[in-house]
């Protein structure tokens, strides 16, 4: 049994649905799957793992105090070599953009971020590159494999199974010379765009940040994630995390709305993948017209307010 | 106190690409420097103007023809860059051997700039791998700087809403993100005055690095096709509402 290093992350307490996406795409009859999770009691983790497929869960503790990515990183290391994993993957999540490059520069092993099709046996995956223009395949040689995967390109499907868990305390080095001051969060918690189902995002059609409300309302009602333009970033409505493209976040949603969106090479680099894209818009010319699936020729600052009440009147 | 700034030379974000045999494209397009290595530059020479930096130091592994974004890096106040030449295309892991090897080999470096990620290959990895090289410590998606001679305080956003403080001591690698700075993009006179600056060459295989064991090699590159069929919707705004629910709920089953 090979074991294959699952990376675990955590929003409020719970596991990020993203990862059982990550488990189910990493089972096989001839692996064995671990989860690492860092300073987040397992305990609690260890039924809903179980229910992906993993058999053992290691309960990595780290003396940081909270978010450290150096400390993190080593630790992770350390629980990949007593556990006999040469094989990690991680999501391309913020959480995954910190720790999965720093481990994969301790072991000096390949790394392929953002992987829409992994297969662990051959070490090919396939992922984007030139902004979404050209899709890559990769192989990767060497004795250790790190996987940062997108979000939601496997579906989840549980496979019951029974973990162990087993306890891992890990001390940092001194001296690292890397050190955390403070991790300030506004409270906004909003979801973050990559693991999103449903994105509505707004461009210069908004005209002000007052607008974005529009789009919060309709969101509120779905789960869903608001993303923006860079236009929008850059006039300073919305908050840079928050711009989608190539110069911003790159999503996978099931659902992504373009609302008051040209549609421009680099903001389609960062959406291009989504399952259904719906675009808005009173230009019937605009890019975004022509490379969705579905477009409405109009005005937003009407579509939007009859969108909000037929979401709030659904019944689910 | 010198500041060495890594910087890329990549398709332009509009351009076209095209694939040529199995793994590689057209060339013959519009390059330019890395987005992410402007901000590095801006701020590299924002940090050089208050007095604290001696020289700003421009390095690069490429090819000939990268030679142009060192000349933007250095009409954007670096004073002097490295070329370290190749004729292939390489890997991150190569890429952070090579940078590591030609820093050491110039010079004492206080701070050690890059993109916290280039927009060709989209990796997301060099800085980590050449602070490791290095043996120093690196903050990524870097979006607020405080230098001192002792080492430089950083705001790193992670995700919207959270951003981490760190402390790292120098020498150090920093990963610059958007939020830095507005890139200040040079002026005519910038740029007579960046032909005159030097460029040093270096060939890759003169370096002294080892070869390494890993890697990650392209195999295949194939054009991403969209095969989207635009259907309109159309109707009062309420008609459209209801037909959006009808799709989110019926067709994508998010509802
Ligand atoms: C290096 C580089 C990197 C970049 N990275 C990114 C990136 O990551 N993400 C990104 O988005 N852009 C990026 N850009 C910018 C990109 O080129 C475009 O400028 C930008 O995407 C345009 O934003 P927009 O669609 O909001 O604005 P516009 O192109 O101005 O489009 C606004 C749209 O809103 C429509 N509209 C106006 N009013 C209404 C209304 N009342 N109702 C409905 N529709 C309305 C208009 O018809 C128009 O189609 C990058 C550019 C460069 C050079």
């Amino acid at each position: 049994m090979q074991p294959i290093g699952l990376l675990i992350e955590f929003k409020g307490g719970q596991i990020k649905p993203a990862n059982f996406g990550m488990a189910t795409a990493a089972r096989a009859e001839n692996r064995q799957l671990v989860a690492l999770v860092v300073d987040t009691p397992a305990n609690d983790a260890k039924a809903a793992l179980e229910a992906y497929g993993v058999t053992r869960v290691v309960n990595i503790r780290t003396d940081s105090n909270g978010w450290n990515p150096a400390v993190h990183a080593a630790a992770v290391v350390a629980a990949m070599q007593e556990n006999g994993i040469t094989t990690l993957i991680g999501l391309t999540s913020p959480t995954g953009r910190e720790l999965l490059p720093r481990v994969a520069a301790r072991l000096d092993a390949p790394l392929v971020m953002d992987c829409i099709d992994i297969d662990l046996d051959a070490h090919r995956v396939k992922t984007s590159q030139y902004s979404g223009k050209t899709i890559a395949t990769i192989s990767m040689t060497g004795s250790h494999f790190i996987y940062g995967m997108r979000a939601n390109v496997v579906a989840p499907e549980e496979a019951p199974a029974a973990a162990e868990v087993i306890d891992f305390p890990f001390a940092a080095d001194q001296g690292s010379g890397f050190e955390v001051i403070e991790t300030r969060t506004d409270g906004s918690g909003s979801q973050h765009l990559a693991e999103s189902d449903i994105i509505i995002s707004g461009g210069r059609g908004l005209k002000n940040a007052e607008n974005f409300k529009l789009l919060f309302d309709c969101a509120r009602h779905l789960n869903a994630a608001v993303g923006a333009s860079r236009v929008a970033v850059d006039n300073g409505w919305v908050p840079y995390a928050m711009q989608v493209g190539q110069t911003g976040v790159k999503v996978n949603p099931k659902v992504y709305m373009a609302v008051g969106i040209s549609g421009s090479i680099q903001h389609f680099a960062g959406m291009k993948t989504a399952k259904t894209v719906i675009a808005i818009n009173t230009d019937a010319k605009a890019a975004i017209m022509a490379n969705c699936d579905y477009f409405v020729v109009g005005d937003l600052f009407d579509i939007l307010p009859a969108l909000e009440k037929a979401l709030a009147s659904v019944k689910r | 106190m010198n500041i060495y700034v890594c910087v890329k030379h990549v398709p332009d974000s509009a351009a076209t690409i095209t694939v040529e045999g199995d793994n590689a494209i057209n060339e013959k397009i519009t390059w330019l420097m890395n987005p992410y290595d402007e901000h590095a530059l801006t701020e590299a020479a924002r940090i050089k103007a208050a007095g604290k930096a001696v020289e700003i130091v421009a390095v690069c592994l490429g090819k000939p023809a990268a030679e142009n974004t060192l000349r933007s890096a250095m009409a954007m106040g670096a004073d002097r860059s490295i070329l370290i030449e190749t004729d292939q295309y390489h890997d991150s892991i190569i890429t952070a051997r090579a940078l590591a090897a030609a820093i050491r080999k110039d010079g004492t470096p206080w701070i050690i700039f890059t993109g916290k990620e280039s927009i060709d290959s989209e990796g997301m990895q060099t800085q980590f791998r050449l602070a490791q090289h290095l043996g120093l410590p690196v903050a990524t998606n870097v979006i607020k700087i405080n230098a001192d001679s002792g080492g430089v305080t950083v705001e790193c956003e992670r995700e919207a809403g959270t951003i981490d403080v760190y402390r790292m001591a120098a020498p150090c690698v920093v990963g610059a993100g958007k939020g830095l700075n507005n890139p200040n993009y040079p002026t005519f006179p910038d740029i007579v005055r960046s032909r005159k600056k030097p460029v040093k060459r270096i060939d890759l295989a003169e370096q002294a690095i080892d070869r390494p064991a890993a890697g990650m090699q392209i195999r295949e590159l194939v054009p991403a096709v969209e095969q989207r069929t635009p259907k309109a919707l159309a109707g009062s705004a309420a008609d459209i509402a209801a037909q959006i629910v009808d799709i989110l709920k019926n067709e994508a089953k998010v509802i």
